[in-house]
Order: C-alpha cells, then structure tokens, then sequence
C-alpha cells in the first residue's frame, strides 16, 4: 500500500504545469509530422515553393518553429504560475549564504 | 598556412570567458560556508535569460555545430527536418521536470541529480550506478566534444589540431575549476550569444554567396532531387528513424543529468517562465540555422568530402575572414559549453555523490571540513579535465555517433528513475535499479548487436524495455518507506 501523505499544496499547480507542456509537445510533433509528411511525400516535381524553400519545409521547419516558440510563450503567460519554490516553512532560513546574484 | 584576422575574434572571446571565470572564483572564493551548492550548483542564483542560454548551449555541442550540418549537406533537407524536432527540448525539460522538481530540490538541499536519487530511493547501489554512469559516458562524450573543437580549429585556421585542443582544454578546464556551476553557467550565456551571431552569419553568408534561395535550391535539385525531400537520397532519413529522434534528442533529454540539473538551479519561478520563452527560440533558431546551412551548403561547393570539415569549409569559402572569425567562434563556443557543463557534473559525481555519501560525511558545515572539500573539488575537476585531454590526442573519426552513444546512455539510465521518482508514489528502489540496469544493458547490447529496431534507433527499445522493467519490478516488491515518500510529497 502507498502511503499516505498529505500533498505540497504547489504540486497540483506543478503537475498542471507538466500536463500544460506535455499538451503542447503534442501539438508540437503533430504540426511537425502533419506539413513535412503531408507535403512532402509527393514526387518532387510536384513540389511547390515557398520563400525558396519546398512548401513542405517551410511550413513544417521554419513556421512550426516560429508558432512554438509563440506558443511557449502563450503557454508560460496563460497556464503557468509564479509561485514560491523554497522549501517547507521551517527550514526556509537554513540555507546556506547565497552567492551574489546572477545577471 | 595560419590566418590571423580569424583568431581575433576568438582572442576576445576567450579573454570574456576569462574574465567571467575570475568573477566566479570571488564569489566562490568569499564563501565561507556553502561551498558545495555554490560551486556545484551556483548557489541556485540563475535567473531567466541565463538559465535558457546555459539550458541551451550546454545541450548544443559539437554535433549540433559540425557533425550534424555535415549530414545534412550529405543527404539534404530530410536531416534539417531530424534536427528540428529538438524545438521543444527547452520548454519539456523545464516544463515536465518543472517546480516540482526545484521544490524537491530545495526541500532535500539537493545539488546533483544523484542527490535527489539518493533521498528518493534510499539505495547505495542506485546512487553508485548513477555516479559511475555520469562519470564514464562524459568522459566520453567531453572527449567527443574536445576532438569536434580541434577539427574545426584545424580546418578554419590552418593552425594544427593539437594546438587547438590545448588551447580549448587549457581554457575549459581552468575556468570550470576555478569558477565551478557559476562560471560554467555565465559562460555559457556569452557563449550562447556568440552561437547566435554565429549561425547568423553563416546562413546570411551563404544564402548571398548562393545567390539567393531560391537559386540555391535549384542548384540542390540540380544535384539530386532527393535532397529536397523529407526522406533524402535512397530513403537515408527514413521515416522510423527520425520518428525515434523526437525520443532521443527530444523527450528523453529530461533524463540527461546536465540538463535536470539546471531545473534544480533556478532562482524562481520567473526565472523558468523566461527560460522556457527565450530557450525555445534560441534552440530552435540555432538547430534551423546551422543545419539548414549545412544542407544549402551543397550548392555551394558539391563535392567535400568528409561530414565534419563540411561547415568549416563553406565558411572560409564565403564569409570575409573577420566574420568567418566570428562564427569560428560559434562551434567552439557550443563545444566549450557543452565540456564545462560535463566537467562540473562529472566532478560533483566524485565530490558531492561519492565522497561526500560515502567517505566523509562529515566535511559539510564545519570548517576544517569545507577547506578540504574545496582543495578536493578543484583537484578532482582538474584532474578529470585533464584526463579527457590526454585521451583526445588519439582521436577516432566521427563525432555524430560517439556523442550520440553517450546521450542514449545517459538516457536509459537517469530518465525513469526521475520521472517515476518524482511524479510516481509507488516507485520504489529495486524498480529504480532494474530500470537503470536494464535500461543501460539493452541499450549497449542493442546498439552494437542490433543497430536499428524496426528502423527506429534503439533508445526507443531501450527505454521502454528499462519502463517496463521498472513498473514490474516495482510492483512486485514493497513499496517505497513513508518517510521518503514524506520527504518529496509533504
């Protein structure tokens, strides 16, 4: 039998967090899979252009890239949280002397 | 013959990183306490923009930079598409592992990721497995890395190989000894800019020296056809295949140790919002950038032979020697960033996970104790460093696959242990074992006595055969005492 233990109230918005971005890697491959199979799986000849590039790559490659990199950003504004990450409440002060800050 | 005006931008390079390393070696050296999370872990100080960068370019080495634009010239657009599908690598890792893990981190003061195996399962042999396969596939993968440097060096400057490798090693090693995580992490935030730069201009250069796009795409097709395909000449980049490199450089980065780490070494939540912004864009730009110039690079001149002096080549070919400079630069900046970042953690695997566990316990929070755990932990990252360097004076040929064997071992180790660890209650230490066993045994087992499954790489055997072994093993053993499940989940 598992124990029984009464969650860290921030997991639940952590695991949302993880569930948010597994979604969105979903997305991602099929964006990817559905323009560079479904466009470029016809004979070359067929083929049709975009900026230069076969549309097939374009859309896939270079605008898939574009829209989850947009789309990371949507998620980090919309589902993601900022909430505290230092630990339980008693030892909150025993951490060592912090180094100075980061740029 | 040597050309100077290419090292200039490199002298400045490396004099920044210098700088950033003697910046480092204060903040370490004032310490008096604290020494372990400081130089293994910086502390947990990152904050957003230098957490992407450092996210990014440790994951972007030699491959990234030489190895794999060299395929893509080889068999076309269809490898472009293999490398684009690392997009999601920075908001996955960061995004899955997520505050959970950096509020596990805190909670059990874990600076390693074998600290948080540690306080999960309990187990002398999980930790030990774990330390002993960070320490022997980075020596691996950091000799890679050392001998892609040099290649490159070589073939850019016109300067010998060995002089190349002695200045990046002799570079490497002192910062990340003298500077440990805080310098491994500033530097890798120069260093990411440089890259950027770097694969700027060499798109930029190569798609003016080509005449435009659209020209040079026809010049490709006049080459071969095929090459404009997703699939490349006589099937090269078939499909299973770059379906399995969503796993083993997509998914299952989670489970490289260099990359968890720095979901544990993040100052706060805001930090791991901009990373996961700024991260994706720059991974993204740099896989597109470089390996898409690899693949226009056939236009430019068809006939190079061998895939690593493939971009060295084109650039001296069609940037101006200041720029090409600049993007020299670039490859050895991806190198150097990936070695650090290897250095640090293959030397807290000694000091933090070894010594620290096992043989003196006690040296943390006193102080005769912490000046001898500062001796040891720069002896040993010097140490391991050099031992790397001796190693890559003997260097064998192709970068792609050597690197690529120590990120699936990596991988079939540390990915089930931390995700189960974290998100699964019931996962306990014999499930944790037999998936690290199992997982790293099918995977060298298969990839020397298999090569592809089903024509899928053999990462994606590998980890759900160690999944599998980890959910029975698991449930057919007790499961995991109260109070380490209380000390994660509370």
């Amino acid at each position: 039998m598992v124990a029984q233990v009464k969650e860290d109230p921030r997991y639940g918005q952590a695991r949302k967090e993880a569930l948010c971005t597994i979604a969105l890697a979903a997305a991602n491959f099929i964006w990817w899979y559905a323009f560079a199979y479904g466009l470029g799986s016809r004979p070359v000849e067929e083929y049709t252009y975009v900026w230069g590039l076969p549309s097939w790559f374009f859309w896939s490659c270079v605008v898939g890239f574009l829209v989850f990199s947009f789309a990371a950003w949507i998620m980090v504004a919309t589902c993601f949280k900022d909430i505290p990450l230092e630990g339980r409440q008693e030892d909150v002060s025993s951490k060592g002397t912090p180094g100075e800050g980061v740029v | 013959m040597a050309r100077f005006e290419l090292l200039l931008p490199m002298i400045l390079y490396l004099a920044v990183v210098y700088g950033l390393a003697v910046y480092s070696s204060r903040v370490v050296a004032k310490l008096k306490v604290g020494f372990v999370e400081e130089y293994f872990l910086g502390s947990r100080a990152m904050g957003g923009f230098v957490l992407a960068m450092t996210l990014v370019a440790t994951y972007t080495s030699a491959s990234s930079f030489v190895g794999g634009p060299g395929v893509a010239y080889n068999v076309g657009l269809g490898w472009v598409l293999l490398a684009m599908v690392q997009v999601p690598v920075a908001y996955f890792t960061l995004g899955v592992l997520g505050k959970k893990f950096a509020i596990v981190a805190r909670k059990i003061k874990a600076v390693t990721v074998t600290d948080f195996l540690r306080a999960r399962y309990e187990s002398p042999a999980v930790v030990i497995i774990a330390s002993l396969g960070v320490i022997i596939f980075l020596v691996a993968a950091m000799v890679a890395q050392f001998i892609g440097g040099a290649r490159v060096f070589e073939a850019v400057t016109g300067f010998p190989y060995e002089l190349g490798l002695i200045v990046f090693a002799v570079t490497v090693i002192i910062y990340t000894t003298v500077g440990g995580f805080r310098a491994v992490v500033l530097t890798d935030a120069v260093q990411g800019v440089v890259m950027i730069f770097g694969t700027a201009a060499i798109l930029w250069g190569i798609i003016h020296f080509g005449g435009g796009m659209s020209s040079i795409v026809a010049q490709i097709k006049a080459v071969d056809p095929a090459l404009l395909t997703p699939f490349g000449p006589n099937n090269a980049v078939a499909k299973p295949f770059v379906l399995s490199f969503w796993i083993l450089v997509g998914f299952a980065t989670v489970g490289l140790p260099y990359t968890a780490v720095r979901c544990m070494g993040y100052r706060d939540s805001r930090s791991m919002h901009q990373a996961i912004v700024i991260g994706t864009f720059v991974v993204g730009f740099l896989m597109l950038g470089m390996h898409l110039s690899g693949a226009l690079s056939r236009a430019i001149d068809p006939n190079i032979k061998g895939a690593d002096i493939v971009i060295p080549t084109i650039t001296i070919k069609v940037l101006p020697p200041l720029l090409a400079g600049i993007f020299l630069a670039g490859p050895l900046a991806a190198i150097m960033s990936t070695i650090d970042s290897q250095l640090i953690l293959a030397s807290s695997a000694i000091v933090k996970d070894i010594y620290l566990n096992y043989v003196n316990p006690g040296a943390i929070g006193n102080l005769e104790g912490e000046r001898k755990l500062r001796r040891l932990s720069f002896l040993t990252t010097a140490i391991i460093g050099i031992i790397v360097f001796a190693i890559s004076f003997k260097p064998p040929s192709i970068i792609v696959w050597i690197n690529l064997f120590a990120l699936g071992g990596l991988e079939s180790v540390f990915l089930w242990p931390i995700i189960l660890g974290l998100y699964w209650k019931r996962a306990n230490a014999p499930g944790a074992l037999a998936s690290m066993v199992v997982g790293l045994v099918s995977f060298l087992l298969l990839s020397n006595y298999v090569g592809r499954v089903w024509g899928m790489h053999v990462i994606v055997p590998s980890l759900l055969i160690a999944l599998a072994a980890f959910i029975v093993v698991a449930s057919l053993t007790p499961p995991p005492p109260q109070k380490n499940i209380r000390r994660i989940w509370e």
